[in-house]
């Protein structure tokens, strides 16, 4: 039995409890269950990976499997993964079993939410541990529809329209995505490769002609792009997440987003690196206008999701910068700032979350002085933002730092440039969330109704606490984060460095 | 093979079968009418199976299986369509096509 | 040889102290808290104490120069083969040095604040921030790299931003706590980049080959880059960028007169004595590429701190907060460190300025800690931070008055008292190097003597002022720390710093020069009798004087407007002409493009959706006659008829 199979068993055999649980309690407690073994497993992943790894394995992919599914067009149920993978994974598995627990009293349609949820969890699951583009595609597909339900129905505000937008939004990349993904097979036919693939691994020993790369480069990119919120198809971003309920946020922008960024780096860079090498600088031009666009967009907003969305961008566009900067340090901080992104937006949003479930708005005018009333959230609130700006001890430090490092060690001017204009975001990040901590924490109490607001409950207290451990024990020791996903990396960067000139 | 009667013949015959099972379909407002069109397009059809099979494959038979299949899946599908057609009848009290257009847009 | 393992203690004990404090801080006895803080501190400062003992007076030395000293190092971060982040310990005489400085500051701060902060709700969050801030700066100064100094840079800097917040339901501390973190921010973003270039040309982050003198770091990065300068210039300049931002040097010092809305201990820790040296220390730290690779950066170290020395000394004669004159005064003497590190060579008899610098940094911490310290005793006796409401203490507060006039003998630079000697060798430094400088900084040590003595007859002698309650001397565990810090603020000026502290490790020679040392003396006095004359007793001459001086006054007084202009450049130019646009562009533009194709596919599809009109036989119709004509053209295409 392959472990990784039980990724995709565990969530089914969750549905199925949850089917047949009849109170609302046996269905909650069915989610958590199901999603706590995920974690956990998720967690053991690393230390068997680790394992394997010491043991000398020195594959691309480790635990890897492949079933025939199509066997006429060699279509393939094929999964491995390896660092970068495996550290999503963890990131997922922590993301989801939080999610769960911040849902705790969802009261209408529980069942359905929770199902939705978990196929949700799934699709990621199933993404990242994929090596066949076809089943990516498929869970890409899976992760994506479900949140058209969970937004529509369990939303607030204007939650069709928001669900609709964001639906047809990645919908429209998933349809770039699949062209550039057939693009890929069809021309997998060369030399040293007699059958169509799919198979990532396959078409990672292919050299594909550059007039093809050209081609469908650009397709993938903006396809996965979409996802990982680039400018300018990021607007799906911030209608979304203030519509989507807590749990949907938390896992769109901690977990969905990242799928963005993984495939950038897996598919779009990995398969095509002359065009990546070729055409990055526009996407560079790109990235760099998200990141700094979106955190000067932070600043003005006055609804808290809207802040974190728009931060979500800036930080997001971090990522697939650090992605085309095509060098091995920032690329590493790429998948840390991923890692880091995720487990402090889901942060973000679930205390968004339970203070909008006790202060019944969004709006930071109309809040104030929260740090007397509701400590312990306010802490955590004040955690969230040290990792947001890059406080060094937190997650987001070192991410940042690799890809600071990493995009200068570029000698040619352009990119040294792009690298300071992105660094200047540190200092606008810190404007926007100092700008919220002090408007929704600190100061007088605005609203008399708050001085009889109560502070977090068991359930609450326990997600927030994991997303904490989480981002500061990534924060203090950094370092075995930091090899396992580099040691991952090289055969990424071999690719793409074969043609570079350093 | 049926001394003197070409193949041409049958396909003439359900060619006419055929088309007169269009005008039908096209002109009545009846639906039971319209339905009976739709068993003349199928019977046209058989006709078509059935004479291929004899003159072309003499010594296979999956013409005249699908030919069955044909009659079989027409009953079912008459006892669907009367189903549905009374249960409209029911609704809107006539049975005359152009007043079931609910479903437009 | 001793191996100084146990210095990694030192910070540990302040990290554990620091979660310990924060995380069980509310659950046990309000004042356990500060006594467990207090605790751990002191067994830092026996540490620390007896590093320098044995650094200094037994196993510093090799061959006559002190070495630099890595008894601790691991690895924290990698980034590539050649580029990674160590957390260790680096003991070279400047980083024990500062260990002292900082032990001793903090603990005095933490008995102290025992007392003033007693009556505090934030009781336990103020000792965990306190045992945070401690832990941080530690970090900061045994750093054996310089990516390690950022990351305990910014610590520090979050640490002051946490405790500036401490009265956090206070709009003015939440904005001053605000405006110190982002103007730190920004400058530490040229650090950043600073350290990013500087990497890239040396291939390392680590101190000890930055600054080996012989070492091949030196030499790179020379070819003229930008505008004129060199490389490694441009990196040393943005290095110093940070420095300026956090030990507050014009035009990022606005940030540390608001920061006075911390609570006073605060103030005295970190607002005075350890936290904004920090920019000096850097530069102390990096002095060999400053002094041999980049003289341009060091001259621009010395004219900044010049001339911030001397804009401040001008605003500190006109306030009236007490804390305020004070941060002023602090800002001005940082500015002396900074001068006396940009005239300093390298090594040798050059290398006065250096060592001038850090022996002003240590005995300003001990003075300027008791001066904030006794300004917090002051503001506790008669609940004001103005000293137009203050008068005629001396009779209700002996200790703190005897204490705060030691602390400003010493900093107007009085013999016998510390802060002369490290004037004086500064002014040394300074008149031999460059006479310009000099004369400015001999016009700042009369403008200190001046605006010290003016706020301490005001508040001590000056009118008799009728208080509601009558002012009480503090209790004896806030009177203590007084004590102790003005008997060092007396008697460190006779430690042989030359000896000890300097560029290069080899002693260097402190000539007494007269020609310096009695002008300075003269300069000083003729500020404190004019202080004196003024405002010993109650008299109408300030504000005649003030008004004669008219618009000048009032410009001074409301500090050169640069608080005004900051203000305008964030709130009207970045609030308003960048972020404004770009929230109003991303909604109405980028998105209303996207919108745009929805509702252009909706338009289409109502204009062509009454093709689906519900008459089955239509459908039929279009039906059958579409498949006719798709035969026709399947059957012409084949060329079958």
């Amino acid at each position: 039995m392959n472990i990784l199979t039980l990724f995709l068993i565990v969530p089914v055999l969750t549905v199925i409890a949850i089917l047949i649980s009849r109170t609302k309690e046996q269905i909650r407690v069915s989610a958590a269950v199901g999603m706590g073994i995920q974690l956990i497993q998720s967690i053991y992943l690393i230390f068997a990976y680790l394992a394997e790894r010491s043991r000398g394995n020195i594959d691309v992919m480790l635990f890897t499997k492949t079933w025939k599914w199509f066997e006429s067009m060699n279509i393939q149920f094929s999964i491995g993964v390896d660092g970068i993978s495996v550290s999503l994974i963890a990131l997922t598995g922590i993301v989801i079993f939080t999610g769960v627990l911040t849902s705790w009293h969802v009261d209408y349609l529980t069942k359905e939410f929770f199902i939705s949820l978990i196929v949700l969890s799934t699709g990621v699951f199933g993404f990242f541990i994929s090596l066949d583009l076809f089943t990516m595609f498929l869970f890409f597909e899976l992760a994506v529809i479900p949140m058209y339900l969970l937004i529509g129905i369990w939303g607030s505000g204007p939650k069709e329209y928001a669900a609709m937008k964001l639906t047809l939004m990645l919908m429209g990349a998933s349809a770039l995505l699949l062209v550039g993904i057939l693009g890929l097979y069809v021309n997998s036919v060369q030399t040293g490769n007699p059958e169509f693939t799919f198979n990532i691994v396959d078409l990672s020993r292919i050299d594909l002609p550059i007039e093809v790369q050209r081609v469908f480069f650009p397709m993938v990119f903006v396809g996965f792009g979409v996802l990982g919120a680039l400018f300018p198809f990021h607007t799906w971003s911030p209608d979304g997440h203030s519509s989507a309920p807590t749990a949907v946020s938390m896992l769109h922008a901690g977990v969905l987003m990242k799928m963005g960024g993984y495939g950038c780096l897996r598919v779009a860079m990995y398969l095509m690196p002359d065009a990546a090498n070729e055409m990055g600088w526009i996407f560079i031009i790109l990235t760099t206008i998200s990141v700094v666009y979106g955190a000067f967009g932070a600043i003005v907003q006055k609804d808290l999701k809207y802040i974190n969305a728009y931060s979500s961008v800036s930080h997001c566009g971090l990522v697939l910068f650090a992605i085309l900067m095509s060098d091995k340090i920032s690329s590493n901080g790429a998948v840390l700032q991923m890692i880091s992104h995720g487990l402090m937006t889901a942060l973000f949003f679930a205390l968004i979350g339970m203070i909008y479930e006790r202060t019944h708005t969004r709006d930071i005018r109309f809040m104030g002085g929260l740090m007397k009333v509701l400590p312990f959230l306010a802490v955590c609130y004040m955690i969230a933002g040290f990792a947001s700006l890059g406080l060094p001890g937190l997650s987001g430090f070192i991410a940042e730092m690799n890809i600071f490092v990493g995009a200068f060690q570029h000698s040619e001017t352009f990119y040294r440039v792009a690298t300071v204009i992105v660094c200047s975001s540190i200092v606008i990040t810190a404007v926007y969330i100092l700008r919220v901590v002090a408007a929704l924490l600190l100061g007088p109490i605005k609203n008399e109704e708050f001085n009889f607001l109560k502070d977090a409950v068991w359930f609450e207290k326990a997600s927030t606490v994991i997303l904490i451990i989480a981002i500061a024990g990534m924060g203090l020791a950094p370092l075995w984060l930091s090899e396992l996903i580099s040691e991952s990396l090289n055969p990424i960067i071999q690719k793409l460095s074969l043609l570079n000139i350093y | 093979m049926i001394e003197g009667i070409g193949l041409e013949y049958f396909l003439i015959l359900s060619t006419i079968v055929f088309f007169t099972g269009i005008y039908g379909f096209l002109t009545r407002k009846n639906l039971i009418t319209i339905l009976m069109s739709t068993e003349l397009i199928l019977n046209a059809v058989n006709i078509n199976f059935v004479a291929f099979n004899k003159y072309l494959y003499p010594e296979k038979l999956e013409g005249q299986f699908f030919a069955l299949f044909v009659i079989a899946i027409a009953a079912t599908e008459v006892a669907v369509a009367i189903a549905i057609i009374i249960s409209l009848y029911r609704r809107l009290k006539t049975i005359d096509v152009e007043k079931a257009n609910e479903m437009k847009y | 040889m001793e191996s100084f393992g146990y210095t990694v203690l030192i910070p540990v004990i302040l990290f554990f102290s620091f979660i310990f404090i924060g995380l069980a801080g509310g659950k046990m006895n309000k004042y356990l808290s500060g006594i467990i803080g207090t605790v751990s501190l002191l067994t830092v400062t026996v540490l620390s104490y007896y590093t320098a003992y044995s650094y200094f007076f037994v196993y510093g030395k090799a061959g006559g120069v002190y070495q630099k000293i890595i008894p601790f190092q691991t690895e924290w971060l990698r980034f590539s083969e050649k580029l990674y982040i160590e957390m260790g310990v680096l003991l070279d005489p400047i980083s024990v040095m500062m260990l002292v400085v900082i032990s001793t500051v903090s603990l005095m701060v933490h008995i102290y604040s025992i007392g003033y902060m007693k009556e505090d709700m934030g009781y336990e969050r103020f000792f965990s921030f306190l045992s945070l801030f401690t832990f941080s700066m530690t970090g900061l100064v045994i750093a054996t790299n310089i990516f390690q100094t950022y990351v305990f840079w910014e610590l520090v800097g979050v640490s002051s931003y946490l405790l500036i917040g401490h009265y956090y339901d206070r709009p003015s501390a939440v904005a001053a706590s605000k405006k110190a973190f982002i103007v730190t921010r920004f400058a530490d973003l040229g650090f950043l980049i600073g350290i990013l270039i500087l990497s890239n040309i040396t291939g390392t982050f680590d101190f000890k080959i930055l600054t080996d003198p012989d070492g091949s770091a030196i030499t790179q990065g020379s070819s003229v880059a930008f505008m004129g300068l060199s490389v490694m210039t441009w990196a040393l300049i943005l290095v110093f960028m940070g420095c300026a931002g956090k030990s507050a040097m014009f035009p990022l010092h606005i940030w540390l007169p608001d920061a006075m809305e911390g609570p006073t201990p605060v103030s005295a820790l970190i607002h005075a004595a350890t936290m904004v040296v920090a920019g000096v220390y850097l530069v102390a730290r990096l002095f060999p590429l400053y002094a041999l690779s980049a003289p341009v950066a060091l001259h621009l170290v010395g004219y900044v701190g010049a001339f911030t020395s001397l804009f401040a000394a001008a605003i500190a004669c006109t306030q009236t907060d007490i804390k305020r004159i004070l941060a002023f005064s602090t800002i001005s003497q940082i500015g002396f460190m900074m001068l006396g590190l940009g005239v300093s060579g390298y090594g040798g008899e050059n290398g006065l300025g250096f060592m001038a610098s850090m022996f002003h940094l240590f005995n300003h911490a001990m003075f300027k800690a008791l001066l904030f310290l006794c300004a917090g005793s002051i503001i506790h006796a008669v609940h004001n931070n103005d000293m137009n409401f203050t008068g005629g203490l001396r009779k209700f507060m002996p200790v703190t008055h005897i204490t705060f006039l030691i602390a400003c003998l010493a900093i107007a630079g009085i013999p016998p008292f510390s802060g002369f000697f490290s004037k004086d060798e500064i002014l040394v430094a300074a008149f031999e190097h460059d006479k310009f400088l000099s004369v400015v900084m001999f016009a700042v040590a009369g403008l200190t003597a001046f605006y010290m003595f003016r706020l301490y007859f005001t508040v001590f002698w000056n009118k008799d002022t009728q208080y509601q309650k009558t002012p009480h001397e503090s209790p004896k565990v806030m009177a203590y720390p007084l004590m102790f810090l003005a008997a060092a603020s007396a008697l460190t000026g006779f430690i042989p710093f030359g000896n000890y502290v300097t560029a290069d490790g080899s002693a260097v020679e402190t000539p007494f020069h007269w020609n310096v040392a009695v002008p300075a003396v003269a300069v000083s006095f003729a500020g404190i009798l004019l202080a004196m004359k003024l405002y010993k007793k109650e008299s109408d001459m300030p504000a005649k004087i003030s008004s004669s001086l008219g618009e000048l006054y009032k410009i001074v007084y409301k500090k050169f407007y640069i608080d005004e202009i900051y203000i305008f450049v964030t709130k009207n130019i970045i609030f308003k002409y960048i972020s404004v646009p770009v929230a109003w562009f991303d909604r109405k533009v980028v998105d209303n493009t996207m919108n745009g194709i929805a509702a252009l596919t909706n338009f289409v599809s109502v204009k062509i959706k009454s093709f689906q009109s519900g008459q089955l036989q239509q459908y039929a119709y279009v039906m059958v006659s579409g498949m006719i004509v798709l035969i026709l053209i399947a059957l012409y295409f084949m060329k079958t008829f």
